[in-house]
């Protein structure tokens, strides 16, 4: 007998904790709903919602299923969270660098952006941004136009829709670019590792992204025209654009707030990162003939990534829960619409809460599960 | 010897036990909310997080509304001290589930009564004190006087999780019109988007717009328009299954009506006792046993009476006098032209 009762007794006992009190809390509930005449049941989701929702990446109205409104919820949560990682992402490595830059301006004005938005809870922030930006922006009648074709108004940004002809010959144009790529990128490293010779990959492969979908234009016959947003008058002093895209203040505002202070956290990351690489490999590095931008690409980031891609995994997944407080202004996230009126409309909270706080979890884990791969994929390799 | 005592004892042990059951069974018989009530020493209410008029508190925190006083109402009846209320603030979001897990006894929150509410989610609702309607507000500026000259693309702030969003959806697409809705979780960030000039109308209960004029940076730039859209009968709740309770939630507010209907009001309230109109007695506990049913002693209407007042008065002193809506509208009784007619207390 390899088992132990001392080793494997523990382990049971938690488990045994752990089903008695999960067990005891839905008897508890079955109880109570049973006894306040609540249903029990997800059949609601297939029922007609009949609220609208107001920006939305899938078509939806009222006419839809609830479970259509919760996909809308969810896909702008996604949007939401990933506009707001990039952006974080962005800028918290270069405040990072800066907060490592012997210029003593940039240096403080990193750490000054970093010590500021870190220390206001995020909700306030959101607020500021959102309030601010509505008293700050014009009436859409009264918008300056950005290089005359976009306009930033107190209703949202309007940019110019793109109407293509043959869009999927400059879609492949776009993935041969990028296959061929690859395809060098594989060839050159071969080229260096065997002979020693180092060709441009980047100025090539620059080249390539411009050349293939150029000539999907040139010869391809893809043709893409601007719907520019026109000035529409709908009473005496109300305006709004119609036509091309809008994006509503409500999603600027909260990707705005998102990014600003998840880049800070972010920014510190980066830092105890690049500082936690020791001198000595720098030196060394240099002392070897590479240029300081080699080392910090070839060396110093490598050993670097190493120290920041765990901590900034949380962050991303800070960012992607925050995304909740997305209620406060009327962005229509998952809390929003499915959490907040569809659960308003059908009063099914256990059912709603326990589905709102799967998806959260299920998006959570997707993003530790990427970074996890990413963090192994650039960790050493033992040989 | 003996053996008659054993007979006896168990004869006391059987009658014993016979007996507690029958307390028990007449105790059961009387409310557990209002055990509980009783009891804890206080009623538990859920209000808005601030509608003035309805439910709105002051800078010392002291609840005052319509809505607040049917809660001040049964707690004169049952603990006879209209001040033995504890107020929850609730989201709009949040109020249902407070009800139904048992945080608060009464939803007094300017609660639209509607089939799929009373029948889905563990409420009852007791009645109706306050009849409104959807309507719309926009700027005196915009030049629009009538629903009718919405145009497409128009945008409309509003609260989420209310029977508006869906009362919204209906108008609009009833008149063909498409528009962009901005929903808020919170009343007070409705007001700001739309005095900020985030939204070209902003919707709700009509009453709920007359009180939120008052909060706006200027109040006479906006104007609510005459259509009404929506039937919105508000009124208080309470949580399916305990009946006596539910009976003297509604018979609260049905005093505070009908008191005003034969005209007896706080301050002549005591005088009235010595009426000749047995339907005056019976409202000030002069005539008949009109408590004994609920659990609770005779002058229980006369304490709400006395110490809220009757529904005219709560109206005038919550929504008339400070110049929210000075017409009562159908918020009148039936004998003045209203519609607030309530089934005589007999």
């Amino acid at each position: 007998m390899n088992f132990k009762l001392k080793d494997i007794g523990p382990q049971l006992i938690t488990v045994l904790v752990v089903v008695l009190v999960f067990g005891f809390f839905t008897y508890n509930a079955q109880v109570n709903m049973e006894n306040r005449g609540i249903d029990f049941g997800y059949g609601f989701l297939s029922q007609e919602s009949s609220f609208d929702v107001q920006f939305s990446l899938i078509e939806y109205d009222g006419s839809h299923s609830y479970f259509r409104a919760y996909l809308v919820g969810l896909l702008n949560t996604i949007l939401v969270s990933v506009i707001g990682i990039i952006l974080a992402t962005i800028l918290g490595v270069i405040v990072g660098i800066a907060r490592l830059s012997p210029n003593y301006l940039i240096n403080k004005f990193a750490a000054f952006y970093v010590e500021f938005f870190r220390n206001i809870p995020l909700l306030l922030q959101i607020f500021f941004w959102y309030f601010a930006a509505l008293r700050a922006l014009p009436l859409p009648q009264d918008a300056e136009p950005m290089f005359g074709i976009s306009f930033l108004t107190i209703k949202g940004l309007f940019v110019p829709a793109f109407i293509w002809q043959n869009f999927n010959i400059f879609f492949y144009s776009i993935v041969a670019a990028i296959i061929t790529i690859i395809v060098i990128r594989y060839q050159a490293k071969k080229l260096q590792e065997n002979q020693g010779k180092q060709i441009p990959v980047l100025l090539i492969s620059i080249g390539l992204l411009l050349i293939l979908p150029l000539l999907s234009f040139l010869i391809g016959g893809v043709r893409l025209e601007f719907e520019i947003p026109v000035l529409k008058q709908l009473a005496t002093t109300s305006f709004i654009y119609e036509g091309g895209v809008s994006l509503p203040p409500e999603l600027i505002a909260l990707a705005l707030s998102l990014s600003l202070y998840t880049a800070t956290f972010i920014a510190e990351c980066v830092r105890a990162g690049i500082q936690g690489v020791g001198k000595g490999q720098k030196e060394a590095a240099a002392s070897i003939g590479l240029t300081p931008n080699q080392v910090l690409k070839l060396v110093i980031m490598p050993q670097a990534l190493r120290i920041i891609i765990p901590p900034t995994t949380n962050q991303y997944l800070n960012l992607t829960k925050n995304s909740s407080l997305a209620a406060a202004i009327a962005y229509p996230d998952l809390v929003l619409v499915f959490a907040g009126t569809a659960l308003m409309q059908t009063g099914k909270a256990i059912e709603i809460v326990s589905i709102t706080m799967f998806t959260y979890l299920s998006l959570s884990i997707s993003i530790s599960l990427f970074m996890n791969w990413y963090n192994k994929k650039i960790a050493i390799q033992e040989k | 010897m003996f053996k008659y005592l054993k007979q006896l004892t168990s004869l006391v042990a059987m009658v014993a036990v016979l007996f507690t059951f029958t307390t028990e069974t007449m105790a059961a018989k009387k409310s557990k909310t209002l055990k509980n009530t009783q009891k804890k020493g206080f009623v538990r209410c859920g209000v808005s997080q601030g509608l003035p008029g309805f439910s709105n508190a002051d800078a010392a925190g002291n609840w005052t509304g319509v809505d607040v006083d049917v809660c001040r109402a049964v707690a004169a009846a049952v603990l006879g001290d209209a001040n033995k209320v504890k107020f929850t603030p609730l989201s709009a979001k949040e109020r249902f589930t407070a009800l139904t897990s048992g945080e608060i006894d009464i939803l007094s929150r300017n609660t639209t009564w509607t089939l799929s509410r009373d029948a889905d989610i563990g409420l009852t609702f007791v009645g109706v004190n306050f009849y409104d309607g959807q309507g719309f507000m926009v700027r005196k500026s915009s030049g629009i006087t009538s629903t009718s000259q919405f145009k497409n693309g128009i945008s409309a702030c509003t609260n989420i999780g209310t029977t508006t969003e869906l009362n919204m959806r209906d108008f609009f697409n009833s008149k063909g019109i498409s528009y962009e809705p901005v929903a808020f979780e919170k009343a007070d960030e409705v007001v700001a988007a739309y005095d900020a000039g985030r939204c070209d109308t902003y919707t709700t209960d009509k009453s709920g717009l007359a009180a939120q004029r008052t909060k706006m940076k200027n109040p006479d730039e906006h104007i609510v328009l005459p259509e009404t859209i929506s039937k919105e009968p508000l009124g208080p709740v309470v949580r399916q299954g305990d009946s006596v309770w539910e009976d003297i939630v509604r018979w609260s507010l049905n005093t505070m009506i009908e008191a005003e209907e034969y005209g007896i009001t706080s301050a002549n309230a005591d005088s009235m006792k010595t009426s000749d109109n047995p339907q005056i007695k019976r409202l000030v506990g002069a005539e008949g046993e009109m408590g004994a049913a609920f659990g609770l002693d005779n002058e229980w209407n006369l304490r709400i009476i006395k110490q809220v007042g009757n529904y005219g008065e709560s109206y005038k002193r919550n929504i008339a006098d400070t110049g929210i809506l000075p017409d009562r509208g159908p918020n009148e009784l039936w004998t003045k032209g209203g519609i607030l007619y309530v089934p005589p207390s007999r």
